[in-house]
């Protein structure tokens, strides 16, 4: 039985301007706890902004977004903010760390803002998170003394501080060798099989090829989708609608 | 600490060369505004000590402020009488002694009855119109700086001749008359005498230094042909703004016009009340600049770190807390700069006060005047930091709405 965390109806991203254009044309998906989603396809194919729809920092034009049932088109942005900081966890091709901070700091950041823990917690939890990603040498060093793919794991770290239910990540392994994006990749599998939701963007084929589900987008829709392993959602549970609120 | 101080503690003290600028745009725009308001308010404090240490704090004359009615009109409603001396017309004020010795009982300060009557004062050929002010020595000193603008001779002197007067400087020279030089003092054809200079004053006041000539009230009263006249009272207050309330006072018990300094020098009072205006405005402008430091060094910080800004917003800081990082590091810059800017308004100040330069009315040799107050560095501060906060809010708000897709996907 498997549980849906993110279902899109409709999804319709157009970017109005000079040249309109549509990034998302009608995309209907559903992402079920703890599989690994592989994204692919062509440069400007909308599979970005697939993913940046998926993570709610960006809103669609048309459809609707379900995150564990609950509708977020009329959602304010700070409610959005609450929810991508509780539910979702962020990876980008570039690591986007706060330079003046140090890897453990970077890692805190999320948690501090969410607040729930308190601080010797937070800093506990952060440690741990760290080590699991072999940082604990690293935790004091500010970005700019770690390599690229030490950067990215405590990206990963960062975007798994508030135990998020889905992390998100946009060529993640884009900018690394081989070594680290072997590294990143198996951090994000083993993510996946811990039962969350992973949903990576990737040009890498290879890496593709070992997610659960790979999808490829062409001009804003889903051109292909492959199962590549575990079993396909059953007929009566494949995505039709919105779920029912939990 | 709070996570929002802390980040912006971090982005300040990890740029320390934009934090100084920014500090130092804010100091130099504080430590001007202090000096110009110090020196605006001194100036004018100054101006205004000098006009009542002059002037007689309420001056009492025996004008009234309206003309009397007769005798007529008052018993009957149908009577109308016009261009008719008043019956109860007399030049002077009425049983003087009695008025001083009433007023002298409540005031808060010392009177001095005067006779005043214009005059012709000759020598040496020429002739030139004057003020002749008849005063008892002992009682002026209390009333007037005139024993302390004595540039030669002292008030004393008066009695040392018959017919003695002490002249202005200014009417001095114009005359060409010093020290035992014997003038004529003339009022019309009737009452001529010679007298003695046995002094020569100097108020500061060019149009008094110009134009008084004190004398003995005795000889004032043989020029105005009303011997035992008093036609003047002049008081000095031991509070100088209370003159108003003690002319109203004075006026509502004698019914003799009585104007306090601050109704004689309306026309200038009011003439600092635009000055107050045109500093206030300069002070604004000044603060105004210094504001596009901060906006400046605001807009270039949130800037270089709009990548920060998308992450955080894209973790999931509410925008208002993002924006509130760069109104805090405004804050802080603002906040250091003003108790710099303090600094430096405070050796502005000392450093004026130092300067000395000659007045060319009085002739002295003064230091610039600089009124010191913990007001002027309180507003100017509490302004400084406002319009620190604003200057950030507009770049930290334009810099926080983008979108964190648009520059995560121009970062990638």
């Amino acid at each position: 039985m498997t549980t849906t965390v993110i279902q899109t109806v409709g999804l319709v991203r157009r970017v109005e301007g000079a040249i309109s254009h549509v990034l998302v044309n009608g995309i209907d998906l559903s992402v079920s706890k703890g599989e690994f989603l592989a994204i692919t396809g062509p440069s400007g194919s909308g599979k970005s902004s697939l993913l940046y729809l998926l993570g709610l920092l960006d809103a669609p034009t048309e459809g609707e977004i379900f995150v564990g049932g609950r509708a977020t088109s009329g959602l304010t942005e700070s409610e959005k903010a609450d929810l991508r900081l509780k539910t979702c966890g962020f990876v980008f091709q570039f690591h986007f760390l706060l330079p003046e901070f140090t890897a453990l700091d970077n890692v805190l950041l999320p948690m501090r803002t969410l607040g729930r823990l308190s601080m010797p917690d937070m800093r506990a939890k952060a440690l741990a998170l760290l080590t699991s990603l072999g940082l604990a040498e690293q935790v004091d060093k500010r970005p700019n003394q770690l390599s690229g793919g030490q950067r990215q794991r405590v990206a990963l770290a960062r975007a798994l501080a508030n135990d998020p239910a889905i992390i998100v990540a946009d060529e993640p392994t884009g900018n690394l060798d081989t070594a680290s994006t072997e590294q990143v990749f198996g951090v994000l599998r083993d993510i996946a099989s811990q039962g969350r939701t992973v949903i990576v963007v990737t040009h890498d084929p290879g890496l593709a090829a070992r997610a659960d589900r790979r999808i490829q987008i062409v001009d804003g829709k889903i051109a292909q989708e492959t199962w590549l392993s575990k079993e396909r959602p059953a007929a009566g549970q494949a995505p039709s609608g919105p779920v029912e609120p939990s | 600490m709070n996570l929002l101080f802390e980040i912006a503690w971090t982005h300040v003290t990890t740029r320390i060369r934009q934090t100084l600028v920014g500090i130092l745009g804010v100091a130099i725009g504080v430590g001007f505004t202090i000096m110009i308001a110090g020196l605006m308010e001194g100036s004018q404090r100054d101006f205004i000590r000098q006009l009542v240490d002059t002037l007689p704090h309420v001056t009492v004359s025996d004008e009234r402020r309206s003309a009397s009615t007769q005798p007529a009109e008052r018993e009957y409603a149908a009577v109308q009488v016009t261009n008719l001396p008043a019956a109860d017309r007399r030049a002077g004020i009425k049983n003087p002694n009695t008025v001083v010795a009433s007023i002298e009982s409540w005031l808060p300060g010392a009177i001095s009855p005067s006779e005043q009557t214009t005059a012709l004062i000759h020598y040496g050929g020429g002739h030139v119109g004057v003020t002749v002010t008849g005063i008892d020595p002992r009682r002026e000193i209390r009333v007037s700086k005139l024993a302390s603008q004595m540039q030669q001779g002292q008030v004393d002197d008066l009695f040392r001749a018959s017919n003695a007067v002490i002249v202005g400087e200014a009417l001095a020279q114009k005359i060409g008359a010093q020290v035992r030089s014997t003038v004529t003092v003339s009022v019309g054809e009737a009452h001529s005498l010679s007298a003695t200079v046995v002094g020569i004053f100097r108020s500061g006041v060019h149009q008094i230094d110009d134009t008084q000539v004190f004398a003995l009230l005795r000889t004032a009263q043989v020029l105005s042909g009303q011997p035992g006249g008093i036609n003047q009272l002049r008081l000095r207050l031991d509070d100088a703004v209370a003159a108003k309330d003690v002319a109203g006072r004075i006026e509502a018990q004698t019914g003799y016009k009585s104007v306090s300094w601050q109704e004689a020098n309306a026309n200038l009072l009011s003439a600092f009340t635009v000055r107050a205006f045109i500093m206030l405005t300069v002070m604004a402008a000044m603060l105004f600049t210094s504001c596009f430091a901060t906006y400046n060094i605001i807009s270039t910080i949130t800037h270089e770190k709009r990548h920060d800004i998308a992450i955080m917003k894209s973790l999931g800081m509410r925008e208002a807390f993002v924006r509130g990082i760069f109104i805090v590091e405004a804050a802080i810059m603002g906040a250091v700069g003003i108790v710099a800017g303090w600094g430096l308004g405070y050796l502005l100040c000392y450093g004026l006060s130092r300067i000395t330069f000659f007045n060319p009315l009085s002739g002295e040799i003064i230091n610039v005047p600089i009124y010191w107050t913990p007001t002027h560095y309180a507003a100017v501060g509490a302004l400084s930091l406002i319009a620190c906060a604003a200057a950030a809010f507009f770049p930290a708000r334009k810099a926080t709405r983008v979108h964190p897709v648009e520059i995560i996907r121009g970062a990638a």
